[in-house]
């Protein structure tokens, strides 16, 4: 599309911005070359530091203590709110696992048990088959009957209970703000950057503020899910309703639908494919956050991972972190194809749709009223559990014994001659370059505005005192993030051109997604030791999904009568890749690499686990110190960073699809 | 987490305030749950559910909640939490000052065990650098302990950063010419450690006990200058007259803490927190029985209960 790239005028890469960045060099070697070693210029003085931390930390005291709404003060208000949701969490429980003792008197009580696992396993599968047919359900079902025959049961009830709660307000309450931005663009404009923060903000960051208002226990940890999963609904939300046919819109008009009904009979029923993508987003985030929550008293499933990850139980470990993703999966298919239940039915689940209702109740009820009497259907016999034993430490340690030092060797050798000296080299550059590198980077992608805003951030980030270690933080997330891209981008390549392959990477993917990173992080220390270099290796196998499914994306997306046209103009295969597939998917894998930075950036707190000196570290500092201030700016300077690639990359983006003639 | 009837009843006693059917127990103050918090090491596990047993033998429902180590004290002062029941001077000890300095919170005394924490190497380690437990072989050694990233210095694989432990002033002030390296957590530490220890490699790193580890791998302290009080805060003091921290970590106290409101709430409750002792030994031995022989923490407590009365019972007086 070289053709289409040179036909458009391109006056803004002419020769005015060789000069800039020439002077933006400058900028960096002069002052690195003149200056004294402590000059203000190079390293960013501790006493021009604005104390936001400490300001912040000021805030939330008095928002916690003082603050008073007239009735009842901040903080009754939020604990009222925990305390509203509690009950439904209780309930949820009850239900699922604790069961319910109704006292009617004197020494009597009558004990409902909770379901017992054969029926919700059967009812998981019930409700899959009704809507997907026997795939699915076996899907479903297996996936549950793993919980039970793993001897996971009762931690996935807990964070079933957990989930079910935190996603249906997590879906209601993104919808409800999306609908709100698609009525009102200013409530949209206003609602973005909030957005960005909740999503590029470390959770560690605000779990403090969380623990302050809300109390320590399961319903905070809930809230702090709720935070987390809730902005891709949003943004879904509005871009599904957007999306929907003007002419609908308009007939739904014409037929005379109130504000109300145009929104509930025309748009919401259109947008619901979209809006679908949305509730499979919170489902995952949701799922992604067990591990953090049970951190501050969620318990379950992520408690299990962190406990037997403590004792280096690898394979327990595993175990526990696979149930998470089954769980994860069960669910999404599940609520997708629930979802789809209007569509027109396959005749063979026309018996099931008949029988439905009842004999759901029967599958609800039998088992749990029997498990009365039949102790091994109210709680899965421990003689029936299975487990891959020893066989993954073992593994490890096979490894860890013969390869180690293949392994340690080859690790050296690209500390010593890649990661050290780029880490020493950005610690070395002048903080005032980087200000204006990224304010000019901005002007030149995007005016004055971007150029600002940019500029601003990076700012924020010498001013707040984190300098040092947000520079450790961007090695670290530049490097990751060119690995996961040089992995990425070719696994993608080679995937949208062979569907099975595709098939495979996708099972691989979705897997990577869920899985908590904790269950490799272990493994990946036992092999390469504390360090930069395990950090990094997390945060490429959890970043590089984006960059593979946005290529594969990108490619497949590729309109067929282009393709057509090239294969007519005698264009051989690795130039229709080379010259039409990939300068067309180019908009998309850009935005791939933006969700790699994203994700590389989300996984910044777990590095902290390993051991780095980043923000991350000191994000997971203030938490451990309770010091909110200190963890909110820590954690404002990781979302600064993240949006300023953000803004860049997708300028850049759309540049370029302005100059393909993509954009509408 | 016991039996799921009692579980059950028990739930059902908190949530309509009625008694347990079976009133074999004595009346106690208020059936309001007593929230014991458990953090991240089986020690901690242990303790804590002994306590939540023997309260629950007294009649009182409790609840575990599961609370950061340092992050818990703002829930123990405004009584979202109740009782803390590991805390160490080694790594707590300003937390936990400041913190009853408030009125907010109780010091509900010590628990009878001593925490130790030091440098430690596993044995094999031994052969390749003689001189040791002395620290002052450590220097001798430093090329053996070393890695590629840090050479020609030695590694010494400290705790998280928020452990504190003053391993890099330890470092400046002895002259010993090694490297601190923190690790995140105590996973990545311990999961470090059996990998050196698998391949019989070098390692020199910060361990603590009560733990399953120093009963696991076979080792030793290094021996630096016995702490004393003053080694922290008067440069005077030791080998270095220039600077402080020219000793080992100190043995500490592991004490519990509590809800100041909690004595007027469940005075007996409180009564036998306050009385609650155990010793390393008998806790290294517990430790061991669940991180290394895979036994499950409701059993080993419940052996416990059932086979230590008279001491439990003692407390409950």
């Amino acid at each position: 599309m070289t053709i289409a790239a040179g036909a458009l005028p391109a006056p803004t890469w002419g020769r005015p911005w060789i000069i800039l960045w020439c002077a933006v060099l400058a900028a960096v070697v002069l002052p690195m070359a003149l200056a004294q070693p402590e000059s203000p210029m190079l390293i960013y003085p501790v006493g021009w530091e604005i104390p936001f931390k400490t300001w912040i930390s000021a805030a939330i005291k008095w928002l916690v203590e003082e603050f008073d709404l007239g009735l009842f003060t901040f903080k009754q208000l939020t604990r009222g709110i925990a305390w509203l949701l509690d009950g439904p969490l209780w309930l949820a429980r009850a239900i699922l696992l604790d069961g319910v003792v109704i006292p009617l008197g004197g020494e009597r009580v009558v004990a409902l048990p909770p379901l017992s696992w054969l029926s919700l396993t059967l009812v998981a599968a019930c409700f899959a088959w009704r809507s997907g047919g026997g795939r699915l359900a076996l899907l479903v079902g297996g996936c549950f009957l793993y919980l039970a025959m793993f001897g996971w049961w009762e931690s996935a009830m807990v964070t079933l209970a957990s989930i079910a709660i935190a996603v249906p307000f997590g879906v209601a309450g993104g919808l409800a703000l999306g609908i709100a931005g698609y009525r009102r663009r200013r409530f949209e404009q206003a609602m973005t950057p909030v957005l960005d923060l909740m999503q590029t903000m470390p959770i560690f960051a605000y779990l403090v503020p969380i623990l302050f208002l809300f109390g320590f226990g399961p319903v905070a940890a809930m809230i702090a899910t709720i935070v987390f999963a809730l902005p891709p609904m949003v943004r879904v939300t509005m871009f599904a309703l957007r999306q929907v046919a003007s002419e609908l819109v308009e007939f739904g008009r014409m037929a005379g639908c109130s504000r109300h009904q145009l929104l509930w009979k025309v748009l919401m029923p259109s947008a619901r494919p979209g809006l679908m993508v949305g509730v499979n987003q919170v489902i995952m985030l949701s799922l992604n956050m067990v591990i953090i929550a049970s951190m501050i008293g969620a318990g379950g499933l992520g408690f299990d991972v962190l406990d037997a990850l403590k004792r280096l139980d690898i394979g327990k470990g595993l175990e526990a972190g696979l149930s998470i993703t089954l769980l994860a999966i069960a669910l999404d298919r599940l609520s997708q194809s629930l979802a789809r239940r209007s569509l027109p039915r396959r005749a063979g689940s026309q018996l099931g749709r008949s029988a439905g209702p009842l004999l759901i109740l029967g599958v609800l009820a039998v088992p749990t009223a029997l498990g009365t009497l039949v102790p091994a259907l109210a709680h899965y016999p421990d003689a029936w559990r299975i487990t891959t034993g020893p066989i993954w430490a073992d593994l490890v340690k096979a490894i860890n014994i013969r390869y180690f030092d293949d392994i340690d060797a080859f690790k050296n050798l690209l500390l010593l001659n890649v990661l050290v000296p780029m880490k020493r080299g950005l610690a070395d550059i002048p903080w005032v370059a980087v200000v204006v590198a990224a304010a000019l980077a901005g002007y030149q992608l995007g005016r004055w505005r971007l150029a600002l805003l940019t500029g601003c951030l990076v700012l924020f980030i010498a001013v707040s005192g984190n300098w040092e270690k947000s520079m450790v933080t961007v090695y670290l997330i530049v490097v990751s993030v060119v690995l996961a891209c040089l992995i990425g981008i070719p696994i993608g390549i080679v995937a949208a051109g062979a569907p099975a392959f595709n098939r495979v990477v996708q099972a691989v993917i979705d897997t990577l997604q869920t899985l908590p990173t904790f269950v490799y992080l272990i493994p990946v220390i036992m092999l390469f030791q504390v360090g930069d270099f395990s950090a990094i290796i997390a945060i490429v196998a959890f970043a590089v999904v984006p960059s593979i499914r946005y290529t594969v994306l990108g490619l497949t997306g590729v309109p067929a009568h282009l393709l057509e046209a090239a294969r007519a103009h005698g264009c051989s295969r690795a130039q229709v890749l080379l010259k039409v597939r990939l300068p067309l998917a180019f908009p998309e894998i850009m935005l791939g690499i933006n969700q790699t930075v994203m994700m590389a950036l989300s996984m910044l707190v777990i590095t902290a686990l390993v051991g780095t000196r980043d923000l991350g570290q000191e994000v997971y500092i203030a938490l451990a110190k309770a010091d909110p201030g200190r963890g909110l700016v820590a954690g404002l300077c990781v979302a600064f960073l993240a949006m300023v690639c953000d803004r860049l990359i997708n300028a850049a983006a759309d540049r370029r699809r302005r100059t393909l003639g993509l954009a509408s | 987490m016991f039996s799921r009837t009692a579980m059950v009843l028990a739930l059902g006693a908190a949530l309509f305030g009625f008694g347990l059917p079976s009133s074999a127990r004595a009346e106690v103050e208020s059936t309001d749950p007593i929230i014991l918090t458990i953090h991240d090491w089986t020690g901690q596990y242990i303790t804590t559910h002994i306590m939540g047993r023997v309260l629950q033998e007294m009649g009182y429902t409790v609840e575990y909640i599961q609370a950061d180590y340092l992050a818990q004290f703002a829930g123990l002062e405004s009584g979202d939490l109740h009782v803390a029941m590991e805390l160490w001077e080694t790594t707590a000890k300003d937390a936990f000052e400041a913190s009853v300095a408030t009125g907010n919170t109780v010091d509900l005394g010590e628990t009878g065990m001593e925490a130790k924490e030091e440098w430690w190497y596993p044995l094999y380690m031994k052969e390749k650098c003689p001189g040791l437990p002395d620290w002052k072989a450590l220097n001798d050694c430093a090329e053996a302990f070393s890695t590629a990233e840090t050479a020609p210095k030695g590694r010494y694989l400290a705790g998280p950063v928020t452990w504190g432990g003053y391993d890099e002033e330890r470092v400046e002030a002895l002259g010993l010419n090694y490297e601190v390296v923190h690790a995140g957590t105590d996973a990545a530490m311990f999961a470090e450690l059996e990998s050196a220890y698998q391949r019989q490699a070098p390692v020199l790193l910060w361990i603590y006990s009560p733990h399953w580890a120093p009963i696991k791998y076979e080792g030793e302290w290094v021996q630096f200058p016995e702490f004393e009080g003053p080694c922290y805060s008067d440069a005077a003091w030791g080998i270095n007259p220039d600077k402080t921290h020219d000793c080992g970590k100190p043995h500490g106290w592991v004490k519990k803490a509590g809800w100041a409101g909690g004595d007027e709430k469940w005075p007996g409750a409180f009564k036998a927190v306050r009385n609650f002792k155990i010793d390393n030994d008998e806790m290294g031995r517990l430790v061991g029985l669940i991180d290394l022989e895979g036994r499950k923490l409701e059993d080993v407590v419940e052996e416990w209960i059932q086979s230590n009365t008279a001491t439990w019972q003692a407390w409950t007086q």
